[in-house]
């Protein structure tokens, strides 16, 4: 058992009772046809009792918990209410889950990224369960005059042993509402979870079989009107709209030029830089103002270079955008002309020059990687209400604390009056960080004092930007005479920026090391995208340990082993980002898993292994050749993560991870002419 | 503008709309039913498919004027309560990451298994090709529409 204070996250006990009037949304009605089925209806307590602001309880035994981060397809929404399950000691059967409006006010950290979510809220959420516990334990213990000490909790229920007294929870939680919260709790052992660690279907699983309505493009409200935005090319921007045309078209009620962010405004946290003009359509359906947005003609003229100031995460800088149309196979050659000179040193252990110079064998590898767009399934949309003293938001996004101060400060509104509701995403991959499609939308609505739903097409979502950058990394390794690992050193550069993880493996575990970094601008813009920078160079500096492997001589495997355990005993430098043991783990739990020196005729096999964002994975794959296309025939994957929550979600996870890997390796790749995205240009004529 | 009359999940209706609309727009903006999605607009992806007269179809590029007289199902009407062996299925084998996708797979599925009840690992291949999902669960679906296949038979 641990005890934790529960002052660590205290805005988790706020109640709803202590903040009425503070600015409460409960009356900001959403999804109203989304009634309970039946047998929901059916099992609805009369009377909910809220023990804290993830916590409600009914008087039949029925319990509410929130989840408080937007849902991408993470599993969060069942998760994280596993946890909570955990610790409040309740039978799951008698859970239903609701999504958590974002409300600073009383929930931590509501946002979905850096594959953050479940380790960041692991002991607030436990913390949070293990007090409403305590909660029903102290009015069981008032109402049977026992000490708190000798009641025990099982599946929803509180048992005294000693007199044989028993029961549910929904009987003490009226009581246990109006408890003091405690100032101390006890966390469970890990060897007690009882769900956490056993598998439980996904919340929302029947309604998204079912086609309930949940995603930001389903809403829907009396009186709303549809926008859409235009965009230019990269490196241009609007200069004028003949909308003649556009307007006369039947069911379209305006067409206008918004600035998205004003010209002075000092960007922060995942404020985007694409497009800070757009043309906008408005009217009354989807389809007609897709037909008038066909129908715009718009003259675009191209940018001189500019600067805009960004208080990022590496603190105040001012970042230059420049001009001009850019091309794929400019970026290529400027690329490669970069990779020929030194780039900032990011590491140096040694002296890896000298150990180069008398190197038995050293070999160079090139490796390459194009931009890719995000894609997800929902096309980028936002409903948004502005009226003179509020901001009613609901749309896809994994950072509403972000975007609302942006919102705020584009609005001229106290964030406190930004309300933003979460709807379930259609895919996010680090996309739905950035949150320029919230401030597009609200300022439509301010400039219309309508309801409106902004909606990209398919191609505006495509073309808008924030794309996995093109990267390019060299290698060279140095082995002695008998084949020992003598120096590394890798060069990455990439636009707009280089993807290398200076203290990574093999970092540590080679005496001469050196890591330089380059990057070069561009007005195309780039995020987060599934594992940033590490989703390039796992491939790259995994294919390239392979190759150095065989020309050593050694087993792929043991070869990897050999370094870690090298890493481990006799570590080089201090800053090494990993745990060897758990590297080395994940290497011979795949080696055994997968047979690994069993061989099959015509399949090639390779391993490859990877640690970033907290989770170190090996993988085995075995690829066959049919009329000259590779077909993989299969993955072995050894996953160290922790503890994991929900294992048949996280093996999901895990799946839906490797088809996408291999699926943007073979068909991503996106390149520009004149900066268009290609694929588009192909896909707009099709 | 023009009424238009459908038949949608068995029940009659008229429609006052453009008759070029695609019916991926009238199901969602004029009926509705938003269980059917927009992914790509140009039949690429499958997100918004629909059976009409029981067959599997991409109602992004279906214009609403030829569908007077047929019989058109969206995933709301593919079952009263959403029991169909595929949608069963697929809850048994928790299919969906995001799950934007898996409406439009469901109906591909369903359509499927109305046509070839115990198909080959090919043809469910073949037959759910079109249907994208970014999140990578095709595994999961290939699975679930064995099982759905194993519980029709």
């Amino acid at each position: 058992m641990t005890l934790v204070k529960t002052t660590i996250d205290r805005r988790s006990f706020l109640k709803v009772s202590a903040l009425a009037g503070g600015g409460m949304m409960l009356s900001f009605s959403w999804l109203a046809g989304c009634k309970p089925t039946p047998e929901e209806a059916l099992a609805m307590p009369k009377e909910w009792f809220e023990l804290n602001s993830y916590i409600k309880i009914g008087e039949n035994g029925l319990v509410t918990l929130m989840s408080p981060n937007p849902e991408f397809g993470s599993n969060v929404k069942t998760s994280m209410p596993m946890i909570l399950a955990e610790e409040l000691d309740v039978d799951w059967k008698n859970v239903v889950v609701e999504q958590a409006d974002f409300y600073p006010e009383r929930f931590d950290r509501q946002f979905t990224g850096g594959s953050q979510g479940i380790r960041q809220g692991w002991k607030p959420l436990r913390t949070v369960g293990a007090t409403a516990r305590q909660m029903l334990i102290g009015a069981a213990a008032q109402t049977w005059n026992v000490p708190a000490s000798e009641i025990t909790t099982e599946a929803s229920m509180l048992h005294h042993k000693a007199s044989g007294k028993k029961a549910g929870y929904g009987e003490m939680a009226s009581l246990a509402a109006g408890q003091a919260v405690p100032k101390e709790v006890s966390l469970k052992e890990i060897a007690d979870f009882k769900v956490i660690g056993n598998s439980k279907k996904n919340v929302d699983g029947k309604n998204i079989a079912t086609g309930k309505p949940m995603f930001g493009m389903d809403y829907t409200q009396e009186g709303m009107l549809i926008a859409m935005i235009a965009h230019p090319p990269f490196g241009m921007r609007v200069k004028s709209v003949d909308d003649t045309e556009a307007r006369s078209m039947p069911g379209i009620k305006d067409v206008f030029i918004i600035k998205t962010l004003q010209d002075d405004y000092e960007r922060a946290g995942f404020d985007t830089t694409t497009f800070t003009e757009l043309a906008v359509v408005v009217g009354n359906t989807t389809w007609e103002v897709m037909n008038a947005k066909k129908a715009l003609k718009i003259e675009f003229e191209k940018i001189s270079d500019s600067t805009f100031v960004m208080n990022g995460w590496g603190g105040k800088q001012t970042v230059k955008v420049p001009g001009g149309l850019e091309s794929t196979e400019g970026h290529k050659s400027r690329m490669a002309e970069m990779a020929k000179k030194s780039g900032n040193v990011l590491r140096k252990d040694g002296d890896p020059a000298a150990a180069f110079k008398k190197a038995a064998k050293v070999l160079e590898r090139t490796y390459n990687a194009p931009f890719l767009a995000h894609n997800t399934m929902e096309p980028v949309n936002c409903f948004a209400y502005v009226t003179a003293d509020k901001a009613e938001l609901y749309g896809p996004t994994q950072a509403p604390d972000f975007v609302r101060n942006t919102v705020a400060a584009r609005l001229g509104l106290p964030k406190e009056s930004v309300h933003i509701k979460l709807p379930r995403m259609g895919g996010g991959f680090g996309l739905r960080a950035y949150g320029h499609h919230m401030v597009e939308a609200a300022v439509i609505s301010q400039k219309l004092n309508a309801p409106i739903k902004m909606v990209y097409t398919r191609e505006d979502d495509m073309t808008y930007g924030i794309y996995r950058p093109t990267y390019t990394a060299t290698y060279r390794a140095a082995l002695d005479e008998n084949n020992n690992l003598i120096a590394f050193h890798v060069r990455g550069g990439g636009v707009p920026e280089h993807p290398i993880h200076a203290n990574r493996f093999p970092a540590g575990a080679v005496d001469n090391y050196l890591a330089e970094g380059w990057a070069l601008e561009s007005n195309i813009t780039i995020g987060a995208f599934r594992a940033p920078r590490s989703n390039f160079n796992a491939a790259a500096e995994q294919s390239f340990l392979d190759e150095l492997a065989e020309l050593a001589g050694k087993d792929p495997i043991d070869f990897r082993l050999e370094l870690l355990e090298r890493a481990k005993n006799n570590p080089v430098g201090e800053r090494n980002d990993y745990d060897a043991d758990r590297y080395a783990g994940v290497l011979k739990l795949v080696r055994e898993k997968s047979n690994w020196n069993e061989t099959q005729p015509n399949v090639h096999r390779g391993v490859s292994a990877y640690f970033c964002h907290n989770t170190y994975v090996a993988e085995v794959l075995d690829l066959s050749m049919q009329n000259n296309k590779p077909v993989f025939e299969k993955v072995y994957a050894a996953v160290d993560c922790g503890i994991v929550i929900n294992p048949d979600a996280a093996k999901n996870m895990g799946e839906g991870g490797i088809v996408d890997g291999i699926g943007n390796a073979m068909f991503g790749e996106l390149t520009f002419v004149d900066g268009v995205p290609e694929k588009i240009i192909s896909i707009s004529t099709a | 503008m023009a009424a238009i009359n459908l038949n949608v999940n068995g029940k009659n209706q008229s429609v006052d709309v453009d008759p070029k609309t695609p019916m991926l727009w009238v199901l969602r903006e004029h009926l509705n039913l938003v269980g059917t999605k927009y992914g790509c607009g140009i039949a690429q992806c499958g997100a918004c498919t629909i059976h009409v007269d029981g067959v599997a179809v991409r109602s992004c590029q279906l214009p609403v004027s030829v569908m007077e007289n047929k019989s058109i199902t969206t995933i709301e009407g593919l079952t009263e309560n959403g029991d169909h062996p595929v949608q069963k299925a697929w809850l048994e084998h928790d299919v969906p990451q995001c799950g934007y996708c898996q409406t439009g797979q469901i109906m591909t599925a369903a359509a499927l298994l109305s046509t070839t009840p115990n198909p080959t690992d090919e043809e469910i291949e073949t037959a759910m090709n079109g249907n994208i999902c970014r999140c990578g669960t095709y595994l999961r679906i290939k699975a679930a529409v064995k099982t759905a296949a194993t519980a029709n038979s």
